[in-house]
């Protein structure tokens, strides 16, 4: 292979094929950011369906059964099917972007996870039309998951959850090994952007989180199929197993949800405030901080449980410290704020947003530390509108900035202002009116998981309050979604560096190029590619550099081979989504999960016989 | 399996693919870690809660111990295919590699036999805690040891077809770490379930 060989573009990178095939990191983060945001209307329908039962009381809208699946079925599509995918969108995007790698470590194992959370989550959509979606909270609390009166609705719940586990682990596994061995040269970790180091952070928490919580999962489903007695206290069994090994995967899942989007605001806060990230390595620490002390607060969700006043104690005061290195952001982003010159467009706005509503979110997360508080709190309403202030006005918010702050560089147009102003104002308030209210329902009594309430109780006003906001909330979701796709018909045309933005991934044009970068950069500092663009002058401030040349990213450098596309991983996939759809109906399902495996041997047997490169010229 | 990395020939930048394939089995290996861990902390929690079923007076200690030791020495053939490879000594890996494959066999048909033993005995999952968390947590590793055969023969089988290139060495490497995990593990599960009966 001389220098002189023209790049190898491989072919077939067109049209549905070329999607089912595509090992492209882009194209997958593209994939894993459309399907989460159609699952994003599909949970938030159902939060609606919720919220209109819920307006007046003894609400006739759905029956008890029915608000069990909606709420069951919201939590864990939020949670694993829309907040989880849209993060993993970002982090395949521009991860490897942001680190000047050309994809991730393995191209055709992306696709794979990409092709198994898909499966999955169908999986647990098609629940819904074969006896009812699963109805025993996202937490899936034994025994109540492991009753068998219940037909199969958990045995749909547990599988997809450890499927959609499985596609967290092997994209964990990925990102993980691409952060350690792909960066650029001269991309030492500590210059790595703050969004990369998140996602790395967060990849470790999955990697050693989900195993506990499949264990729990495989236990269920034995219980449920196999006759095992893990959760069966008549058997000698212990419920409380369930709740140790739920939770201790269950504490890092929160932050597994928040710090990509902390990541988020760290890149969008500098670039719109002209001014590097205040205390950029210790907020850096303080998500190492975070990953570590993530796995040592779990029993903070069990205080009720019954676990004795010295573990109740030690969780205590392992929940109220891990609020510390939380809580030192905000002030790094509020420092990186102080004296720049802010410039307020909706990803700034977001932003912003994001900072105040986790503040709230965060103070009412602290009081739960407090162990007789929170038996109080316990199952109320409080905690209803704890945790959407941090995964709604912190995660969210942060994910739509991300989304503002990004859709130029993936699509070369940007997103409306004047929409997106509305988009935010309206989400802004929506969700105030909707979870503000929640804090007082909590505290005056009302449970949460009920379907209806009386008169009279004192619950009428603010929920009818909260359920206006839903659907102001609702509306502002809808004016994104005609933004987004008004903007990517014929929006304002983005150039490659619209916000004159500091990493690497505005330094290659927009859309990338298939290779991402024509030459690998060189990185020489923090934000080097802010450093490329400005200098210092003589009074210590930033000025642009005068010999300041963008790199010329548009013809491919020679030699250059990219991943080929593969049917291989969705086919491996599909095998998995036909062995667990016949574990469901145990005995003569396993037929069909039989024919999976078969299929999925194939896959993988096919993926390991072809090689990664096949255009050679 | 063999994942290739994002190859790429620019001269610039290129990332070993060995140290990247390395560097994933272990993260892999990693999470493997806290699986067999949730796993063994089951089985802690249950030893004793044999209800009306028998408990650990059911373990042949003498079977188990040669089946382990057999499983012990599947390690030394994996070295053993694995130095082959550095070599390049390709018909002694192949050998070694069937070896190795063959004892993981050996090991598993030892379980199946343990496993039908202690059924007549009147130890099954749904006996007791105890009989639910040892043979949850035994099946697994067992499916692993399984998982492990089926690279091993993978391998050898691309091997003898000739589909090996130049890195083959590196997918060796990769099969022995993962079965070498799979042998630690088993030390791990042999010592914690069979013989600490206090």
């Amino acid at each position: 292979m001389t220098s002189a060989t023209p790049a190898t573009i491989p072919a077939a990178r067109t049209g549905i094929w070329g999607w089912m095939t595509t090992t492209d990191h882009k194209k997958i983060g593209l994939l894993y950011g459309v399907t989460a945001i159609v699952f994003f209307v599909v949970g938030g329908v159902e939060a609606l369906f919720i919220r209109a039962q819920l307006a007046l009381p003894n609400g006739e809208v759905l029956s008890a059964d029915a608000y069990n699946q909606m709420f069951t079925m919201h939590a864990t599509t939020m949670v694993f099917l829309v907040v989880m995918p849209l993060a993993t969108a970002f982090i395949n995007y521009f991860l490897p972007l942001q680190i000047g790698a050309r994809d991730v470590a393995f191209p055709r194992l992306n696709a794979f996870s990409y092709w198994l959370f898909l499966f999955a989550g169908l999986f647990l959509t098609i629940s819904f039309f074969v006896g009812g979606s699963p109805d025993a909270g996202w937490f899936g609390y034994a025994p109540l998951s492991t009753q068998l009166d219940e037909v199969v609705r958990m045995d749909y719940w547990a599988l997809g959850l450890n499927t959609l586990g499985v596609a967290s682990i092997v994209s964990s596994v990925n990102f993980i090994t691409t952060t350690l061995t792909m960066r650029a040269p001269g991309m030492s970790l500590m210059r790595m952007p703050v969004f990369s180091w998140m996602s790395t952070i967060v990849s470790f928490l999955l990697l050693f989180s989900l195993p506990m919580v499949a264990v729990g999962l495989f236990q269920v489903y034995f219980d449920r199929n196999l006759g095992t007695l893990f959760f069966d206290a008549a058997g000698g069994g212990d419920p409380v197993l369930w709740q140790h090994l739920f939770w201790l995967f269950g504490h890092p899942e929160v932050y597994v949800l928040i710090l990509p989007a902390m990541g988020i605001v760290s890149e969008v806060l500098p670039t719109f405030s002209r001014k590097p990230l205040f205390g950029r390595n210790f907020v850096i620490f303080s998500g190492i901080a975070i990953g570590f002390m993530g796995f040592g607060v779990w029993a903070h969700h069990m205080f009720t449980t019954g676990l004795g006043p010295v573990a109740e104690a030690a969780f205590a005061l392992t929940t109220m410290f891990i609020a510390v290195p939380t809580g030192v952001k905000i002030f790094n982003w509020l420092g990186t704020i102080w004296g720049g010159r802010l410039q307020l467009n909706s990803s700034a706005l977001f932003a912003i947003g994001f900072i105040f509503l986790f503040v709230i979110g965060g103070l009412s997360g602290v009081t739960h530390s407090i162990s007789p508080a929170d038996s109080q709190q316990h199952d109320s309403y409080y905690v209803v509108a704890h945790f959407h202030y941090v995964l709604f006005g912190g995660a969210i918010f942060g994910v739509f900035s991300g989304i503002y702050y990004w859709f130029p560089k993936v699509t070369g147009r940007l997103l409306g202002e004047r929409l997106g102003k509305w988009n935010f104002w309206l989400m802004f308030i929506g969700m105030n009116l909707t979870f503000a209210p929640m804090h007082m329902l909590g505290l005056n009594g009302m449970p949460r998981r009920t379907y209806r309430y009386g008169e009279g109780l004192g619950f009428d006003m603010w929920n009818l309050v909260a359920t206006v906001g839903s659907f102001v909330l609702a509306f502002g979701v809808l004016l994104f979604l005609m933004n987004a796709w008004r903007s990517y018909r014929r929006g304002e045309a983005a150039g490659d560096d619209p916000w004159d933005a500091r990493t690497l991934e505005w330094s290659t044009t927009s859309p990338p190029p298939v290779y991402n970068f024509a030459h690998i950069p060189e990185v020489t500092a923090e934000d080097d590619f802010w450093h490329r663009k400005y200098g210092v002058d003589e009074q210590g401030r930033a000025a642009r550099r005068d010999d300041y040349v963008p790199v010329d990213q548009s013809t491919p450098p020679p030699g250059l081979h990219l991943p080929s596309p593969s049917y291989y991983p969705i086919l491996g996939s599909f095998g998995i989504f036909m062995m667990i759809t016949g574990l469901v109906y145990v005995p003569w399902g396993l037929l069909a999960t039989g024919a999976g495996a078969v299929v999925t041997l194939w896959g993988m047997f096919g993926w390991s016989m072809e090689d990664l490169v096949r255009e050679h010229h | 399996m063999s994942e290739h990395t994002a190859v790429d020939t620019n001269a610039e930048h290129h990332a070993d693919p060995d140290v990247v394939r390395k560097t994933a089995i272990w993260v892999f290996l990693g999470s493997e870690v806290l699986f067999f861990g949730s796993l063994i902390s089951t089985f802690l929690l249950y030893r004793t809660r044999i209800g009306d079923g028998p408990g650990a007076e059911v373990f042949d200690i003498p079977f188990t111990s040669v089946s382990s030791f057999v499983l012990l020495m599947s390690s030394l053939t994996m070295v053993l295919a694995h130095h082959a490879s550095t070599r390049k000594d390709w018909r002694q890996m192949r050998v070694w590699l069937l070896a190795t494959a063959m004892l993981g066999m050996v090991f598993l048909a030892g379980q199946v036999y343990e496993f039908t033993e202690f059924v007549h005995e009147g130890l099954t999952v749904g006996t007791s805690p105890f009989g639910s968390s040892f043979f949850v947590l035994t099946g697994f590793h067992g499916a692993h040891v399984a998982v492990g055969v089926i690279l091993l023969l993978g391998t050898a089988f691309m091997s003898f077809a000739g589909r090996f290139r130049p890195d083959e060495g590196m997918n060796v490497e990769m099969v022995g770490l993962y079965w070498h995990f799979v042998d630690i593990v088993w030390i791990a599960i042999f010592t914690i379930v069979y013989l600490l009966q206090v």
